[in-house]
């Protein structure tokens, strides 16, 4: 039995996984605890959120965040690689400004909208 | 009168609030804005988590920010930005700086008061040691990393477990910074739980809870900061003095609401809140001055915030066009046992609609427990709740018919044996 705090929302239910039946989720207040749950104890899982360099725009960095979460020791590669990514305005929020981060199939997408002005 | 409604602040709360006045029928608005974008504090808050009570997704903070700035460009609310407001009188006489308008002052039919919050300082904490450089309030450092794309230093101590500190912690982490410790007065965090869990057990950082910076070297930049654990009374233990070498100290020490107008226009102001005094509609003292969002009490949830703040440019909206609310009869909320705040504090229920949502802390933390609401002696409702703590904000329902016409009502909190 292991004893873990769902992240899923605010909220922050605690939750009890029995790894012997299943991985069966008790004192979830909804569904999505059950899987986080189960998906921690299995193969844990986080969105990444940073920013990328932006050309183009009165503002210097773009906020990005994976479309789906990533492997959680993917973390801090992911960040990483993250680095070495421009992009230039105008970009539109959920623009893709990389694709299939690190060969996860995930790509990172912009967050927010920036029109194209001087700096 | 210039325009039926401004608000002050272009944060989530004064977005929330002139939309929802142009949705109930208000036609000349005006947001004003003294950053150079819409959207407050979320531009910066680039981590995800927000929305998922009021869009019932998970979004980044600008993300969150952007669908407001969507719905209101298909409103005909104005909004101006890099415009300080400097004064409100008490007929709603705003006086505004900008590049373009210069100064002016504008006349309104109503005000809403959205000024947000801003970070407690070392000063306000006093912290022994050393004033070198290297020492920032959490949010200051998240406003340098995330917008203006600075990583203020490499090995990091954080004093305080707010949000903003924890989420910092691995923002900076993964940024390539070493966190080395996270350190809370109190003993229990000041945080949400699933920030404790994501930010700093995901990437080991330790968190030590009854402990404090007691001492901090540096000639110019920081060099070292020791913390020692406290006592019940939370006076440092001799003795129990660990050090970090660090160049680094975030403070994630609390927020103050931003009041400066308020108090200058003589807005009664609660000092258990640090906010103006608000009525069941978020109505001031000051008859047709609204107020909503982090300017009337601490948030930990925007989606809390937006929905405040709809409540608050509905009722500016009906102030305009239906006049005012029945001043009586009155009721006040006060604190009962282990509870520090209430918002509103003051009901009318000739102003209530259906229901009244009153939003309160408790002073600690608590295990399976229940609310209780009393009106005078006689206890009128009763809520459950699994776990409770001061980090998160609570809040209970009550339906209009359940108010006492007058008197005092008290919301308690009490542990209940398991
Ligand atoms: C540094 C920081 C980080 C935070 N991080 C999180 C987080 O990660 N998650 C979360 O849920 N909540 C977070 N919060 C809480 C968050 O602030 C609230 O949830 C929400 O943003 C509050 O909205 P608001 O509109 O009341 O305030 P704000 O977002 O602060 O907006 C107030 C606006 O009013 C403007 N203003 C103030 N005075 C004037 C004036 N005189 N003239 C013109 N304009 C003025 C300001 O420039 C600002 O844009 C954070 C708060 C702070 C301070
Ligand atoms: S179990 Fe459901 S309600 Fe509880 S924290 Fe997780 S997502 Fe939220």
């Amino acid at each position: 039995m292991k004893e873990l705090i769902c992240i899923v929302c605010p909220r922050g239910c605690h939750l009890r996984v029995d790894e012997e039946e299943d991985y069966r989720v008790t004192g979830n207040s909804c569904p999505r605890g059950a899987e986080y749950g189960k998906n921690e104890l299995l193969h844990p899982v986080r969105v990444l959120t940073s920013t990328v360099r932006l050309e183009g725009s009165a503002f210097r960095r773009c906020p990005v965040k994976t479309r789906q979460p990533i492997a959680k020791e993917l973390m801090l590669r992911a960040a990483k690689t993250l680095d070495a990514v421009t992009v230039t305005a105008p970009v539109r929020c959920g623009d893709v400004v990389l694709s299939d981060l690190l060969g996860t199939g995930v790509d990172v997408v912009a967050t927010k909208d920036f029109p194209k002005t001087e700096r | 009168m210039d325009y039926e409604l401004i608000v002050i602040g272009g944060g989530p709360a004064g977005l929330a609030a002139a939309y929802a006045a142009w949705e109930k029928g208000l036609r000349r608005i005006l947001i004003l804005e003294r950053d150079r974008e819409l959207g407050g504090i979320l531009n910066q808050c680039i981590h995800n988590g927000f929305g998922l009570h009021r869009f019932k997704e998970e979004l980044t903070g600008p993300e969150y920010a952007g669908r407001y700035i969507e719905m209101l460009k298909a409103t005909g609310v104005e909004a101006k930005t890099d415009t300080m407001v400097l004064q409100i009188t008490q007929d709603k006489c705003v006086s505004f700086l900008n590049p373009i308008d210069g100064y002016r002052t504008v006349r309104a039919g109503a005000v809403i008061l959205a000024m947000g919050c801003r970070e407690r300082t070392r000063g306000a904490i006093s912290i022994p040691g050393a004033r070198c450089s290297g020492i920032f309030t959490a949010g200051t450092a998240q406003r340098f990393l995330n917008i203006e794309g600075y990583l203020v230093g490499k090995r990091v101590v954080i004093l305080g477990s707010g949000d903003i500190g924890l989420i910092m912690a691995r923002r900076m982490t993964l940024e390539g910074a070493k966190v080395l410790a996270c350190v809370e007065l109190m003993p229990y965090s000041g945080g949400l739980n699933r920030n404790i869990v994501q930010c700093l057990r995901d990437y080991d950082i330790p968190l030590y809870l009854s402990h404090t910076v007691t001492d901090i070297v540096g000639k110019q930049r920081l060099e070292r900061v020791t913390i020692s654990a406290v006592d019940a009374d939370r006076r440092p233990i001799p003795g129990t003095e660990q050090s970090f070498d660090c160049d680094t100290l975030l403070l994630s020490v609390g927020l103050v609401p931003e009041n400066e107008l308020s108090r200058q226009m003589d807005v009664e102001m609660d000092r258990r809140t640090n906010g103006p005094v608000v009525y069941e509609n978020m109505e001031t003292g000051v008859e047709g001055v609204f107020a909503c969002g982090n300017v009337v009490h601490v948030h930990d949830l925007v989606d809390f915030v937006s929905e405040e703040s709809s409540r608050a440019g509905e009722a500016a909206a009906r102030y305009i066009l239906e006049g005012e609310t029945a001043k009586e009869p009155l009721l006040t909320v006060e604190n009962g046992s282990a509870v520090s705040y209430t918002v509103p504090q003051r009901i009318r229920p000739a102003g209530v609609d259906r229901n009244v949502k009153l939003f309160f802390r408790v002073n600690r933390v608590f295990g399976k427990a229940v609310i209780l609401v009393r009106s005078g002696e006689t206890q009128i409702a009763c809520f459950k709740r699994e776990h409770m703590a001061p980090g998160e904000m609570e809040s209970v329902i009550l339906p209009k018919t359940m108010l006492p016409q007058g008197g005092v009502l008290t919301v308690s909190a009490e542990e209940v044996e398991a």
